[in-house]
This record gives C-alpha cells, sequence and structure tokens, in this order.
C-alpha cells in the first residue's frame, strides 16, 4: 500500500513522538525552550563531524549537543551574563560555526532543507533502531527521576530539604535533552525540534488538570501530529518537519476551543 | 534524656555569606526527637537562611551541620507555584514522597482543607494553601519538621488551632520541630528552646531565660518580656539545668 520509505518515517516519527511527550511536558514547565532551540542549533555541528568523520548522526549529534549543555553550565558559572544571553550566544555561534565547516566540506553534497526541516526519505532501517532503543532508554531514564525531577520543577527547595538530590536530576534530564534531539534530527529537523517538544504539550497543558494527564495528552498529541503530518506530507509533498509541526500546531488551536467552550458550559 | 542518637540535626557555629555579606554567623543549635526549637528575631536576622542551613539546602556554609535523619518535612516561608503546572492539592501531597492515601486523607482532614482535595493547587487561598503545605509536610510522618511561619496567612482562629496541632504531632511522632515564628505567645508557651537570632545568635535558651535577657528586651521591646508573665501560671512544666521538661 505504501512504500517501504513511508512505513519506516511512520515507524520512526511515531518513536519520536512517544519520548516528546513526556520530555516536552518537562520543557514547558522548566521554561527550557530555548534551552531546546540550542542545543538543537547546535545540533548542525553534530551532523557536520559526523560527514567529517563518518560518525553515526545521533551518536555525533548527542555528544555535541551535550558539549553545548556543558559550556553552557560552566558560562552560567563563571559570567554574570543572564541565561537567555548566553543561550543565544551559544545558539547563534553553533549554527555558524556548523555552517561554515559545511562550506569547507565541498566533497560532500549536503542536503541543508532536509538537516533544517527533516526528510522522511532519510529514514534508515538502522535509524528505526536508534530512535526506539535510544527512545526507550530515556524514557526509563526519565522515569527513574521523575520524582525528584518533578519535585524540583515545583519546587527547588521543598526538593533539596526533603534529600531527593534535584541537581543530580537537572544534569541527567540535560543529557536526555541532548539525546531527543539527536534521534529526531533527521526526521524533524533541527530548527522545528523545540516545536515537537513544545507544541504538544502546550496543547495537553490546556486540556489537563493533573501532570499525569498533561503527559498522557502530550503523548497522544504527538503521535497524531506525526501521523496527520506524515500523511499530508507525502499527499502534498511538503518536508516531513513543517507538515508534523503545522499538524501539532491545529491540534493546539483545537485545544483552545475546548476551553472557550469548557468556559460556556460552566457559565 | 538528651544523648546522641536523639539528635536529628546540629549545626556548629554555621554560617552563611551571600554576595560577600554575612546572612547569619556563628548560629549553634541542635534539635532533637520530640523536642520544639524555635526560632524569633526580627525581619532579615536569618531565621529562613538558618532554617535552610539546617536542612542542606544552602551548600558552601561556614560551620558545619550534622543531620541524623532523612525523613524531612518542610513548609517553607516562600513558595510560588507556576500555572505552567497543572497541579491539584493531591498532586502536591506526594511531591516528594509516595504516601498512602488514608494517610494523604488523614493529614488534609487533621489541618481542615480536606474538601480541598481535588482542587487546582493555583486556585487556593493564602491560608488554604498554608493548610495543605502543613498537611503535606506532617502526612510524611517525618522525624525532623521544619516550619517557616507555618500559620501565615491563616485566619485567626485557625492559627490556633494549626499550633495545636503542631504541637499534638510533635508529641505523638515524637519528631523534632524547628519553628520559626513572629507569634511570641506560641513561641513562649509551646517551645522547649528559643533562640533569638539578629544575625547572629543573640541569646538562646528555654523561654523562661530569652524573655529575661536584655538583649531579647531590646530587641522585642519591654512588652513582649511581659507576655511571659501571662503565661508563667499556665506552665505545668519546670525546666531542668539541662534544657529537659519535667511534668509538675
Amino acid at each position: 500500500m505504501f512504500d517501504d520509505f513511508f512505513i519506516r518515517a511512520l515507524i520512526a516519527g511515531l518513536g519520536i513522538a512517544l519520548v516528546t511527550g513526556p520530555l516536552g511536558c518537562f520543557v514547558v514547565w522548566r521554561r527550557l525552550s530555548y534551552f531546546g532551540d540550542t542545543l538543537a542549533h547546535s545540533a548542525l555541528l553534530g551532523v557536520t563531524l559526523a560527514y567529517s568523520f563518518e560518525l553515526n548522526i545521533a551518536l555525533s549529534v548527542f555528544i555535541i549537543s551535550s558539549l553545548i549543555a556543558l559550556i553552557l553550565i560552566q558560562l552560567q558559572k563563571k559570567t554574570n551574563l543572564p541565561g537567555d544571553a548566553l543561550l543565544g550566544l551559544l545558539a547563534h555561534s553553533s549554527l555558524a560555526v556548523g555552517l561554515v565547516v559545511i562550506g569547507f566540506l565541498t566533497f560532500i553534497r549536503f542536503d541543508i532543507m532536509g538537516l533544517l526541516f527533516g526528510d522522511i526519505l532519510a529514514v534508515t532501517t538502522d535509524d528505526l533502531l536508534i530512535i526506539w532503543t535510544g527512545g526507550a532508554v530515556i524514557l526509563l531514564v526519565l522515569k527513574l527521576i521523575w520524582k525528584p525531577l518533578f519535585a524540583s520543577t515545583v519546587n527547588y527547595e521543598l526538593a533539596e530539604a526533603e534529600g531527593l538530590n534535584p541537581d543530580r536530576a537537572k544534569a541527567i534530564f540535560t543529557i536526555l535533552m541532548a539525546a531527543v534531539i539527536a534521534i529526531s534530527i533527521k526526521m524533524v529537523g533541527l530548527l522545528l525540534i523545540t516545536g515537537m517538544l513544545i507544541i504538544p504539550a502546550a496543547m495537553a497543558r490546556n486540556i489537563s488538570d493533573s501532570p499525569q494527564k498533561m503527559v498522557l495528552f502530550s503523548i497522544i498529541g504527538g503521535l497524531l501530529s506525526v501521523l496527520l503530518g506524515l500523511f499530508s506530507s507525502l499527499e502534498f509533498n511538503t518536508s516531513s518537519g513543517p507538515s508534523i509541526i503545522m499538524a501539532s500546531l491545529i491540534l493546539f488551536i483545537l485545544s483552545l476551543l475546548n476551553i472557550k467552550q469548557s468556559i460556556k458550559l460552566k457559565n | 534524656m538528651s544523648s546522641e542518637n536523639s539528635t536529628l540535626v546540629k549545626l556548629n557555629n554555621a554560617g552563611f555569606k551571600q554576595n560577600n555579606k554575612w546572612l547569619v554567623e556563628g548560629v549553634s543549635l541542635t534539635v532533637e526527637k520530640g523536642k520544639i526549637v524555635t526560632l524569633i528575631g526580627p525581619n532579615g536576622s536569618g531565621k529562613s537562611t538558618t532554617a535552610k542551613i539546617a536542612l542542606g539546602i544552602y551548600k558552601n556554609i561556614e560551620g558545619s551541620v550534622e543531620k541524623y535523619t532523612n525523613k524531612v518535612g518542610y513548609v517553607p516561608q516562600k513558595i510560588s507555584i507556576d500555572w505552567t503546572l497543572p497541579l491539584r492539592v493531591y498532586d502536591f501531597m506526594l511531591l516528594t514522597e509516595n504516601i498512602k492515601k488514608e494517610a494523604i486523607d488523614e493529614a488534609l482532614t487533621l489541618t481542615g482543607v480536606i474538601h480541598l482535595k481535588n482542587k487546582n493547587l493555583g486556585n487556593l487561598s493564602g491560608g488554604e494553601f498554608q493548610r495543605v503545605l502543613i498537611a503535606r509536610a506532617i502526612s510524611k510522618k517525618p522525624e525532623l519538621l521544619v516550619l517557616d511561619e507555618p500559620v501565615q496567612g491563616v485566619d485567626y482562629t485557625g492559627e490556633i488551632a494549626l499550633y495545636e496541632l503542631i504541637k499534638r504531632i510533635s508529641d505523638s511522632l515524637h519528631c523534632g520541630i524547628l519553628l520559626i515564628s513572629h507569634d511570641l505567645h506560641t513561641v513562649m508557651t509551646a517551645t522547649d528552646h528559643v533562640v533569638c537570632l539578629n544575625g547572629h545568635v543573640c541569646c538562646s535558651g528555654s523561654p523562661m531565660d530569652v524573655a529575661k535577657n536584655n538583649e531579647y528586651k531590646s530587641l522585642f521591646g519591654e512588652q513582649a518580656s511581659q507576655i511571659l508573665s501571662v503565661y508563667e501560671h499556665k506552665h505545668d512544666h519546670v525546666h531542668s539545668d539541662k534544657g529537659e521538661i519535667k511534668k509538675n
């Protein structure tokens, strides 16, 4: 019925949505959307390194993004610059370095559009393995650090006072962010990964009254976005990343209607 | 008996510096099982800082803290819940520990807010939220309770009832309590040991000793020390020179 590449893209996209759902909730709760952007922009550098040294793209992106996160933490300690300025500095300089390096790699043909906005044709069987095993590991680790991470999201001092070690949870979460970007870059593209994290979670916030529900709806929203996005991508021959993000935007708008209706019902 | 193993937390000459300014320094105090230690002092005297040192929230401190328990319940002075988080009272009760449903209901009933169980945390009034905070701290059945102005914003009758509850909990759980309070009445009647702070320890001892202290009088005024005379007749116990309580 469908071509093999499309089935692969579907399996990959659904795997990614399962992971970005819960992680995206923490991105919204902890106000990390710009942090996600910074890691995603630095991923371009990771991709170029992967091509230069013939490394696996996901692995290379994971290493570079983790490195950028570490540099950010060090800069926060050593300078008096505000967090958003540091994030902007790292995001744009790593993007610039990545683009300059691409300029030097004249012997490799790059599909820049594919890198920035995702390409369903690029998903290989190896990628599926990376997405699903990587995704399973990310979800497992997130489950293990859920208590301290969530408690410190609500109130850092309560978590620290009652012995939950929130600093360690935060450090591990940073690595998980780098990992989720690494596994989803081919599919969604580096400019749109943060959208995949934030928009389904934001949609879920509109219709949830507890953290568990928000995570659940965020996952469902992500899965639906991938399905709708990929089918329309196939139908209209558009890039996979923007199609998925647009589908999630439509779901978000529908969730706003839901709020209006419930307010009307109350009155 | 005050033996070593009843000690829950001990501060030795502890202090904390932020931006080259001492928030508090040279604090030594011990919280033991079944005892209530109260910190009093004017605004900015380092009460909350001392509590955070005892809890291990501040890392780079002077002096030392010895903490002998991990079962801690904490009611912070300030807490702001973000609207980005959909959080019901019930979810909040489970924040740091998986507590049994019955224990949650019991604690919420004790503080009089069981009817708010499924309400969103953001929709509570200041006083209601304070009651939820206390319920959360006691539902864990902690060995050490740290209460930083626990009844702020609570109505007057509720205030008295909550202090009575805290006293009752201290007796029934046999936990140690580090209390920060502005209410000198409560401090003087329900406390075993008072530490009066003003950037450093001004004076400390039993409520009676502190009330008679000249530094205390200069900080809080003559009237404050007379509060005690009202309550002196009510005392049903005496303090030995070691600070232990003997019932009459």
